[in-house]
C-alpha cells in the first residue's frame, strides 16, 4: 500500500514538473508566433484585430444592418426589433431575446443599429506573402495604413541588406578563426620571448568591453577610408573576437599529444606543414564550435556594424533598426523584416546546437 | 599521421621547365622571386580592395568577391610570409617563425583592444574635439551629471533583476527538465531566443507592449494589452511609463538569457553524483531540501561563472534599449548614453570617459580572469 501511494506521489510530482515545463515553454514561444503569424497578415487586418484572431474563436459578427426611417424619433424611447429602449440604452447594446445584440453605430445622425451575434469563427484570416515580397525587395510599394489609406513607398530592400550581412559575417567568422588558429598553434608550442606576457594580456582582453575602441578606431577608418568598408568591419569583428577564440584554441591545442607532434618534426616536417596538415584537421570540433558561436554573433551584431557599416551596405540587423525607428506602427513589415533576419541564424542554431552549446561552456570560462 | 609527405615531386623529362628551375636556384632569381612574389601579392589584394570600394557590379557578384577576396587574402598573407621566413638563413628564421605564427593577432589585437584603452583613457582627459586638456571634467560629468546618475540606477536595476531572473529560471527549468522524458524538447525551446538578434527581440517585444490609446471599437493588437483590456483594466502605454518601462526592457533579456543560463547549468547539474543525492533523500530530505543542500552546493563553481557572464552582459546592454526607447522615458542606459556621446554630440571626451567607467566596472572580472589562468599555468 506504502509503494503504491508513493507511485502516485511520484506520478503527481511527473505531472506538475512537466505542466511548469509546457507553461514556460508556452510563454518562451508565444512572443515569436505572435510575429510569425503577424507578418502573414495583409496590412489592415493586422491594424484591426490582434493576431490571435486567426484562430477560432468567438466573436460578435454582424448579421444585420437597419437604417431606421426619418419618422422615428431618437430623443425618446423607440423601437428597434421588438425591443423598445432609449437612444443611449441602444448605444450600449442590448440583447435580444435569440442572443443576439443590438448597437447603436456611430451617432444618432447615422441612423443606422448593428445586428450582431456572438458566435465562433474559424480560421477565416487571409494569410499573404505580400509582406515579405515588400519587404524584402527594394522597389516601389504600397498597402494599406490604418487608417485604410493606401501608402506608396519605397521598400526596405531586406533582401540586399542580407546578402551584406553574408558579406560581413562569412569572412568575419573565417578570418578571425584563422588568425587566432595559428596564434593559438604558436602560443602552446612555439618558443619566444615575451610568449607568457603576452598571453596574459590576451586573456585580461578577453572581458574588455569594446566600447572602449569604437572611438579611437572610428578616427584610424575615417583616415585611412576604412570607414563604411568591407575589410574595415572584418578587421573590427577579428580584432573584437580573437582574445576568446586565441584562447579557446589555445585550449584546446595545448591539449593535443606532444608525441604527437615530436614524432612529426623527427620526420622533417615543419612548422607551418604540421600547422596546416596535423594541428588545424585535429581541431576542427573546436574551430567549429567557435565559428558558430562567432557566426551567431556577427550576424547578429548591431553595435558594430551601425559604428563602422552605417546605412552605406547595412546588415539586415541595421535595416531591421531603421525600419523600427522610421516606421514603427508599420507591423506587416517590421515582423516580416524581423522574420527574414532571423531566419538564418535560427536554422544554423538548430542545426548545429551541439556545437553552439560546446563553443559556449568553454567560452564560459572567459566569465 | 603522416605528415612527412612535404617534398614536392621533383619536374622531370621537360628541358625547358627544367632550365627555369634552373634559373629560380640561382641567389638572384630566388631574390627577385622574394620580391615579385610579395609584390605580386599585393597587387592582387590591392585590386581586390579597389573593385570592393568602387564596384558597380551586381551586388550578389559584389559579395561573392567580397568573400573570396577577404578569407582567400587572408590565408595568402600567411602563406607569402611564411614562404618568405623560410627562405632566410635557418638561424633567423626559427627566431622569425613564432612571430608568423602569433604576430597578425597579437597586431589585430593591440590594434583594436589594447592600444585603444589607453587611447581612450587620454581622450577621456581631453575635450570633446580631443584638442585641449580638461582634467577631470569628464569624469565629473560621467560620475555626478543626472543624465549618468539615471543611467547606473538602470543599469544597477538590469544588472539585479536580469541577472537573478535569467539565473533564477534557468536553474529552475534546468533542474525541473532534468527529470522529465522531454527534457532535450523543453531545453531547446527556452534556448532558441539565444539565436535571436537583440534587434529581432525588440521588435517581437514591442509588438507585444505595442498601445493603441483609449477609444470607442479600438481593439488593441499588442498581447499584453489585450490581455490587460480582456481582464477588465485599461490599457497602458508601457514603454513610456517610468520607472516601470525599465523592467519591460529587462523582460526582453531575461527572455533572450535564461537559454543560456539553463544550458550551462543544466550540465553541471547532470555532473552531481546520483549517490549525494540518493544519500540525502535516503536521510530523509525532500527534493527542496536536497536541491538545496546537495545540487547548489556543488554547482557553485559554475553558478558563480554563468552570474558573471550575465552580469557582465547587463552592464553592457545597448541593443535593447537602442532600439526599444532609444533611452528616452527614463530608460537610458551606460551604453546607451555612450553611443549618444560618441556618435550624436560627437563629444568623444565624454565618449572616452563613459568607456573607461564601463572597463572600471567589468575590472574585477579581468583581474580574477589573470589571476586564474596565472594559476592554471603554474598547476601544469
Amino acid at each position: 500500500m506504502a509503494k503504491h501511494s508513493q507511485k502516485t506521489a511520484k506520478k503527481t510530482a511527473t505531472f506538475w514538473t512537466n505542466f511548469i515545463l509546457i507553461v514556460i515553454c508556452v510563454i518562451w514561444l508565444i512572443p515569436i508566433l505572435g510575429i510569425l503569424i503577424t507578418s502573414f497578415r495583409p496590412s489592415e487586418d493586422i491594424f484591426k484585430s490582434g493576431w490571435w484572431n486567426v484562430f477560432p474563436h468567438k466573436q460578435n459578427v454582424e448579421v444585420q444592418r437597419i437604417v431606421l426611417p426619418e419618422s422615428v424619433n431618437l430623443d425618446g424611447p423607440f423601437e428597434i426589433l421588438g425591443k423598445t429602449a432609449t437612444f443611449d440604452e441602444f448605444r450600449n447594446g442590448i440583447t435580444l431575446d435569440n442572443g443576439q445584440i443590438i448597437t447603436w453605430y456611430g451617432n444618432k445622425r447615422t441612423r443606422t443599429a448593428i445586428v450582431s451575434e456572438n458566435r465562433w469563427v474559424g480560421f477565416t484570416t487571409n494569410l499573404t506573402l505580400k509582406n515579405y515580397k515588400d519587404v524584402i525587395g527594394g522597389k516601389t510599394i504600397s498597402y494599406k495604413n490604418a487608417e485604410g489609406q493606401t501608402i506608396t513607398r519605397t521598400g526596405n530592400n531586406l533582401g540586399g541588406a542580407f546578402l551584406n550581412s553574408l558579406a560581413v559575417t562569412i569572412p568575419g567568422t573565417i578570418i578571425p578563426i584563422l588568425i587566432a588558429a595559428f596564434a593559438a598553434f604558436g602560443f602552446a608550442w612555439l618558443e619566444f620571448p615575451g610568449r607568457n606576457i603576452v598571453f596574459t594580456i590576451i586573456v585580461a582582453l578577453l572581458v574588455v568591453p569594446l566600447q572602449i575602441a569604437l572611438v579611437p578606431i572610428l578616427k584610424d577608418y575615417v583616415n585611412m577610408g576604412l570607414n563604411g568598408t568591407f575589410l574595415g568591419i572584418w578587421l573590427a569583428h577579428a580584432g573584437f573576437g580573437l582574445p576568446l577564440a586565441t584562447y579557446l584554441l589555445f585550449n584546446y591545442i595545448g591539449t593535443i599529444p606532444r608525441e604527437l607532434l615530436e614524432s612529426a618534426y623527427i620526420d622533417g616536417a615543419s612548422n607551418f606543414t604540421i600547422f596546416t596538415n596535423l594541428i588545424l584537421p585535429l581541431s576542427v570540433p573546436a574551430l567549429a564550435s567557435f565559428a558558430i558561436f562567432q557566426f551567431l554573433w556577427l550576424w547578429n551584431d548591431y553595435l558594430v556594424a551601425l559604428v563602422f557599416l552605417g546605412e552605406k551596405n547595412q546588415t539586415v540587423t541595421i535595416a531591421v533598426a531603421r525600419l523600427v525607428g522610421e516606421k514603427g506602427q508599420d507591423w506587416h513589415l517590421m515582423t516580416s523584416a524581423a522574420f527574414v533576419s532571423m531566419i538564418l541564424p535560427l536554422l544554423v542554431f538548430l542545426g548545429l546546437q551541439r556545437y553552439f552549446v560546446r563553443g559556449m561552456m568553454a567560452g564560459s570560462v572567459k566569465g | 599521421m603522416s605528415v612527412a609527405q612535404v617534398k614536392k615531386p621533383k619536374p622531370d623529362g621537360n628541358n625547358f621547365s627544367g632550365n627555369i628551375l634552373a634559373w629560380f636556384g640561382t641567389t638572384l632569381g630566388q631574390i627577385l622571386v622574394s620580391i615579385l612574389v610579395p609584390a605580386l601579392t599585393f597587387l592582387v589584394l590591392w585590386q581586390g580592395y579597389l573593385f570592393l570600394q568602387k564596384a558597380n557590379a551586381p551586388q550578389i557578384v559584389q559579395v561573392l568577391v567580397a568573400i573570396i577576396w577577404g578569407v582567400g587574402g587572408v590565408a595568402l598573407l600567411y602563406l607569402v610570409t611564411n614562404w618568405l621566413v623560410m627562405k632566410l638563413p635557418k638561424r633567423i628564421s626559427k627566431v622569425l617563425q613564432p612571430f608568423v605564427f602569433v604576430g597578425p593577432a597579437v597586431v589585430i589585437m593591440g590594434w583594436f583592444l589594447a592600444i585603444p584603452v589607453l587611447r581612450s583613457l587620454i581622450a577621456s582627459f581631453k575635450n570633446y574635439l580631443g584638442t585641449q586638456w580638461v582634467g577631470f571634467d569628464n569624469y565629473k560629468f560621467a560620475f555626478t551629471d543626472p543624465r549618468m546618475l539615471e543611467t547606473f540606477r538602470n543599469n544597477l536595476l538590469w544588472l539585479i533583476f536580469g541577472t537573478a531572473f535569467s539565473v533564477g529560471l534557468g536553474l529552475l527549468i534546468a533542474t525541473l527538465a532534468d527529470r522529465t522524458k522531454a527534457e532535450v524538447l523543453y531545453k531547446s525551446i527556452i534556448f532558441t531566443p539565444m539565436a535571436i538578434s537583440f534587434v529581432g527581440a525588440g521588435v517581437i517585444w514591442k509588438f507585444i507592449y505595442t498601445y493603441k490609446g483609449t477609444g470607442v471599437g479600438i481593439q488593441e493588437i499588442g498581447l499584453l494589452n489585450a490581455i490587460v483590456t480582456g481582464l477588465g483594466g485599461t490599457p497602458q502605454p508601457w514603454l513610456s511609463l517610468p520607472p516601470w518601462n525599465n523592467f519591460f526592457l529587462i523582460i526582453i533579456m531575461i527572455w533572450l538569457q535564461t537559454g543560456y543560463a539553463m544550458v550551462i547549468l543544466s550540465s553541471a547539474i547532470k555532473g552531481v553524483p546520483s549517490e549525494l543525492l540518493e544519500a540525502a533523500r535516503i536521510d530523509g530530505a525532500t527534493e527542496i531540501k536536497a536541491f538545496f543542500s546537495v545540487i547548489v552546493p556543488y554547482i557553485k563553481g559554475t553558478l558563480l561563472t554563468v552570474t558573471t557572464t550575465i552580469v557582465i552582459f547587463s552592464l553592457k546592454t545597448f541593443d535593447i534599449v537602442r532600439v526599444m526607447t532609444g533611452g528616452n522615458n527614463g530608460t537610458n542606459v551606460i551604453a546607451n548614453e555612450f553611443y549618444l556621446q560618441s556618435f550624436t554630440y560627437t563629444d568623444a571626451g565624454k565618449a572616452s570617459a563613459i568607456a573607461i567607467v564601463l572597463l572600471l566596472l567589468v575590472t574585477p572580472v579581468i583581474v580574477n580572469n589573470v589571476r586564474q589562468y596565472n594559476q592554471s599555468r603554474r598547476g601544469f
